[in-house]
């Protein structure tokens, strides 16, 4: 790769650096020296100022590209998957099933954005309460002693690779019974329990302590301290950490390949305690790419389209939550 | 905050000490839900690693630790031979490139982002970067076959086997462009927005002072970088190094699309290969044996133990660097 640092190419031109100025004067012998005589003059750089300037220009420039790269490659990625996709994305590509027929072009993805979403859902709101009641743990009660293992626990789930997510929740709910909708829910909660619980921290740890001291001068009890000031004070960051946890959970595909890939792919269904898995589209899109037949890789490609679309938009109205929430503090 | 005065408002002196036991019994209900979820945060990790060693204890008990150094992945029943050698190379080979690749360039976007950007080019450029991190490892897999293989396979590894060819890892270019190589590039590209993100923070957290009082003793900008940020910073963008890593040694979807599940070990990157993770991603749902399925599970295991190493490094190396930011 070509732009690791300090082989990038030095035609950039970056700001002025801190000391002196690259005029077209003379060198002169220094800021004190005798050969100066006007102190406003501008300073001339030495060459070893010179050659100490090229080298952080340098850098610089292969800062500037290194940053470019990933906005190139995210670019790239992105534009792929919307020319792809644009043979197939229609109204009814959303909203009917598969063909009829085997490996025929045409249909929709309905059965998988609709099980997707019921999976997620129901994820969601698992995670969400869990999470935000470890935040407040964390923040309201816990102390010196018990804060840290429950903050690396929660640290270590957030690290815990998401197959082995899926391996321990196989174990615990489809070994000797059946894979369901909710097994893949409560997979993708684990995913997003920490996300949630250490968002939340966060921004509970950004309420101010006046709020709290003047709700207990008030005579107000430590419960209702909690769910009258400190939570709705904190309530569009959390807002935004479950929005964020939601748009990383509804990707996970490596829980989902054993837990919710039995299921009749012609049917819309919303139960996901039914005795077969719930369709759903980061499966849908394995699949399709492990298979060899061109009409399901269209149908992947704009399944793909769907997906990325729905949760770089997440990203995007959590972002802009968040920034009205840190405007309005 | 309208709701808490209401909330606070004065009670009647009737009312109070129902109030008072009211409150009472509405604090410890509190408490309890939140240390009983706390305490399932706990319990979830110590379930998963219970989980995984009780579904690997019949291939633990089978085959005892010569399991790691044992290349042979043969799960039919004549042989019924299984070994995490491969895995362990290709989980070691994949993990190494990314890494390579995504430190220095995430810690160059940081950099970027910290302290070479404008305010608003900041702006956007590093929620783009942080979205990079929120494409789904299977979009970025099935992108991953169908646009880099075939760009990969067609240029990058011709080129630098002809260039680099005499380092053994640089072999001739097979007919696929699947194998360790492109799921290296496609971990990197998973890694860096997280090394990039974690970095560009503890850069920014750096006291503006120190950086200004180096510039004001005219040190360029690459200087107060060497001299100021980075020594202060090191071992925060080491423990983001190591997260990281802890993603790239876990992923196993985009590694399995793109890494073409070899079973034998081979010295060219361009070769295929399968990690720890994707193994058990590309087998767990055909394997049909006993021993098969703990095998995997003993993967998991394995993969579990590297993961835990991974994370709680980085963890001490964030501790140490919080007491040392903290001690400024």
């Amino acid at each position: 790769m070509t732009d690791l640092p300090g082989s990038g190419p030095e035609t950039s031109d970056p700001p002025p650096t801190g000391a002196g100025s690259t005029g077209e004067e003379p060198p002169s012998t220094g800021l004190f020296g005798t050969d100066v005589t006007d102190p406003f003059d501008p300073l001339a750089p030495s060459d070893h100022l010179r050659r100490r300037q090229f080298v952080s220009r340098l850098f610089t420039a292969g800062q500037t590209t290194a940053a470019a790269l990933a906005v190139a490659v995210l670019g790239v990625v992105v534009y792929s998957v919307a020319a792809r996709a644009a043979s197939v994305l229609s109204i009814g590509f959303l909203t009917s099933g598969p063909p009829t027929t085997l490996n025929a072009p045409g249909g929709g993805v309905a059965p998988e954005i609709v099980g997707t979403i019921v999976i997620v859902a129901l994820g969601a709101v698992i995670a969400t309460p869990m999470g935000i009641l470890i935040g407040l743990y964390l923040t309201e009660f816990a102390g010196r002693r018990s804060g840290p293992p429950i903050r690396l626990a929660l640290d270590l789930l957030n690290g815990m690779p998401s197959i082995l997510i899926g391996l321990f929740v196989f174990g615990l709910l489809v070994v000797g019974h059946h894979q369901s909708g909710f097994a893949a829910s409560v997979a993708l909660a684990i995913i997003m329990l920490p996300l949630i619980a250490r968002g939340t921290q966060e921004v509970l740890l950004l309420v101010p302590v006046s709020l709290r001291e003047a709700a207990q001068a008030l005579g107000v009890s430590r419960w209702r301290t909690v769910l009258g000031v400190v939570l709705p004070a904190a309530r569009s960051g959390i807002l935004t950490s479950t929005v964020l946890a939601v748009a990383r959970a509804a990707g996970e595909t490596a829980p989902l390949i054993f837990l919710s890939t039995i299921y009749n792919p012609n049917i819309v269904s919303l139960n996901p305690f039914s005795h077969e898995g719930l369709p759903n589209i980061p499966f849908y899109i394995f699949t399709a790419s492990e298979a060899d037949e061109a009409s399901g890789f269209a149908r992947a490609w704009g399944a793909a389209f769907v997906l990325l679309a729905a949760i770089l938009l997440a990203n995007i109205a959590a972002r802009a939550l968040n920034r009205r929430s840190s405007l309005s503090r | 905050m309208i709701g808490s005065i209401r909330l606070a408002g004065p009670r009647t002196a009737g009312s109070r000490s129902r109030g008072r036991s009211a409150d009472r019994i509405g604090d410890a209900v509190m408490y309890g839900l939140c240390l009983l979820a706390a305490l399932l945060a706990v319990a979830a990790i110590v379930a998963i690693a219970y989980q995984m060693i009780h579904g690997a204890s019949a291939s633990i008990s089978h085959f005892g630790l010569g399991f790691l150094g044992h290349a042979t992945w043969r799960p039919n029943p004549p042989f019924e031979s299984f070994g995490a050698a491969t895995f362990l190379y290709g989980t070691a080979i994949t993990s190494a490139i990314a890494m390579l690749l995504s430190v220095p360039l995430g810690i160059s976007i940081a950099v970027y982002l910290a302290m070479v950007a404008p305010r608003r080019v900041r702006g956007v450029i590093g929620p783009l970067v942080e979205m990079l991190a929120a494409i789904p490892s299977v979009i970025l897999g099935f992108w991953g076959i169908i646009v880099l293989a075939p760009f990969l396979q067609a240029h990058l590894e011709p080129f630098l086997h002809s260039v680099l060819g005499f380092l053994p890892f640089f072999g001739p270019t097979p007919t696929t462009g699947t194998g360790l190589f492109i799921a290296g590039l496609i971990l990197t590209i998973m890694v860096v927005p997280i090394i990039a993100s974690i970095s560009r923070d503890i850069f920014l957290s750096v006291p503006r002072e120190l950086q200004e009082g180096a510039t004001a003793l005219g040190a360029t900008r690459w200087e107060v970088l060497r001299g100021v940020v980075l020594p202060i910073s090191a071992s925060g963008v080491a423990a983001a190094s190591f997260l990281g890593l802890g993603r790239a040694l876990g992923e196993a979807i985009a590694v399995t699309q793109v890494i073409g599940a070899g079973n034998a070990i081979h010295g060219s990157w361009f070769q295929t290969g399968d990690t720890l993770a994707s193994r058990i991603a590309d087998q767990f749902a055909g394997a049909t044996s006993k021993l098969d399925i703990s095998s995997l599970f003993y993967l998991g295991v394995i993969l579990l133990a590297i993961e835990l190493v991974a994370n709680i490094s980085a963890q001490l190396i964030s501790r140490g660097f919080e007491r040392r930011v903290a001690a400024r």
